[in-house]
């Protein structure tokens, strides 16, 4: 599989496959699965050598573990030390699954942050090779109350993912919980603080709590990091730092759509851009796409507005999009990406305007993460 | 002794279905089994010493999954993975 034109990394409930493309993104490759039968929760490339992958995996019966790629997906590595609680950890958790992974800063070569279930940090120094336990995050003092333990997370179990780096500042991180809320750290992840004043927890008793909501996906903007955005269990919000508190900017979707979702994707160069896929979160919560008719919405005006985007998607259909599962690419005009739980992969290269198509038969896909297209051999 | 492996954990073992491994008790016997086949113990055993919940482990024909009892060098060891998933 050729990395010179980038390429799409998938990671399902049975397996990885790596989705590569032609120069104009009309013509799309799958390869063979990797890790066939293995739950890959989230596959990414390391943006700062171009060449690493990275896949949290595990499987119905045997432990969480990482793996990593120099060569696309062709051979694979197991960690030496994957990640694990502490040892003399004083709430002897035991890690379920590695479900998120998030390359370090770029002036940080090597390091690469994971989240678990149970709501655990972990860090490497050594490009995923040997990890070790975030104390700062994994011993707070506060860490029982915000993490929800003992864990009684979603059917899947609570889980720490969204794992953003302010790029003007290696120690400024963001996470999200679920369940928990968003929280912040500016001194490496050796104290954090909740941030999620303005956003709403409507399964609690007190519906505006400091912490206990359910941020399914929070994005800070690499060209504007004081902009985060996020795609909450409670609606769509967006934040301008240094003002610290969220902006229902979902109150603007269609009242019949609602703005329940999973994943929120941010356009790499326009602020005011974002692309959200909706869910059915009405009665008993279905996570189906609303009235079996699937649609991203996209923002350009920093989510004052929203629009409909379905050309080329089917009717009816039921599936959802989960929060690893959608991405941009970095071309202009932006390609768009999903996987969805059916097993299918859609993409617009025109910002959303039209979807194709480009994947089918596949397990249920956790993770659409977009490749770079490697820098040339120097 | 003999320690089976199951098809799941034969990538660690290099395809091996039976290895000889000694240890005066199961949590030896990971140990050692880790040591030879670097990774293979945490996909079973979690960071607690405790054996993953999908996981059995028989010595001979008895299901076990205290990891300190003691073992015999004419036992069996059988790794298993529950009848469960999907």
């Amino acid at each position: 599989m050729s990395m010179d034109t980038g390429a799409l990394l998938l990671g399902t409930r049975k397996g990885a496959w790596v989705l590569g493309a032609d120069t104009w993104r009309r013509s799309w490759t799958i390869s063979e699965p990797m890790f066939l039968g293995h739950i890959a929760h989230h596959v990414v490339l390391d943006p700062r050598d171009g060449r690493t992958l990275l896949m949290a995996a595990s499987t119905g019966h045997l432990g969480p573990t990482v793996f990593r790629s120099y060569d696309l997906g062709e051979t694979w590595t197991e960690a030496r030390r994957p990640p694990a609680f502490a040892a003399n950890d004083r709430l002897e958790r035991a890690l379920r699954a590695v479900f998120w992974l998030t390359p370090g800063h770029a002036d940080e070569a090597g390091v690469w942050y994971a989240g678990g279930s149970p709501q655990g940090m972990f860090r490497s120094d050594d490009g995923g090779d040997t990890w070790e336990p975030l104390s700062g995050w994994n011993d707070h003092p506060d860490w029982e109350r915000w993490a929800e333990w003992p864990d009684e997370g979603t059917p899947d179990g609570s889980m720490l993912h969204s794992v953003n780096i302010d790029p003007r500042d290696p120690a400024h991180l963001y996470i999200g919980l679920s369940g928990g809320g968003v929280f912040e750290t500016t001194d490496g992840g050796t104290d954090w603080k909740p941030l999620n004043a303005g956003s709403v927890a409507t399964f609690l008793p007190d519906p505006e709590p400091e912490f206990g909501h359910d941020p399914h996906c929070v994005r800070l903007h690499p060209q504007r990091p004081d902009r985060l955005y996020q795609q909450n269990h409670c609606g769509i919000y967006r934040m301008d730092r240094p003002d610290g508190r969220w902006v229902r900017i979902g109150d603007n979707m269609p009242p019949d759509v609602g703005d329940i979702g999973f994943p929120i994707e941010l356009h790499p160069r326009d602020p005011d851009t974002a692309w959200v896929f909706p869910m059915d979160g009405t009665d008993v919560w279905p996570r189906t796409s609303p009235d079996g008719r699937p649609a991203v919405y996209v923002t350009r005006d920093a989510g004052e507005s929203w629009a409909r985007c379905d050309n080329g998607l089917p009717v009816p259909a039921w599936f959802t999009v989960k929060r690893q599962a959608m991405t941009v690419d970095d071309a202009d005009p932006v390609g768009v990406y999903f996987g969805t739980t059916s097993g299918e992969v859609w993409a617009s290269t025109d910002e959303g305007a039209t979807w194709d198509c480009i994947a089918q038969h596949l397990p249920e896909i956790y993770s659409v993460e977009f490749a770079a297209a490697s820098a040339p051999a120097s | 002794m003999n320690v089976r492996i199951p098809t799941p954990l034969r990538s660690y073992t290099d395809g091996e279905a039976v290895v000889s491994v000694d240890g005066a008790d199961l949590t030896a016997v990971f140990a050692e089994l880790d040591r030879r086949f670097a990774g293979i113990r945490f996909r079973v055993v979690d960071e607690r010493g405790r054996l993953r919940p999908h996981m059995k482990v028989f010595v001979n024909d008895e299901a076990v999954r205290d990891l300190s009892v003691a073992l015999a060098p004419t036992d069996e060891v059988t790794i298993m993975q529950a009848l469960s998933g999907g």
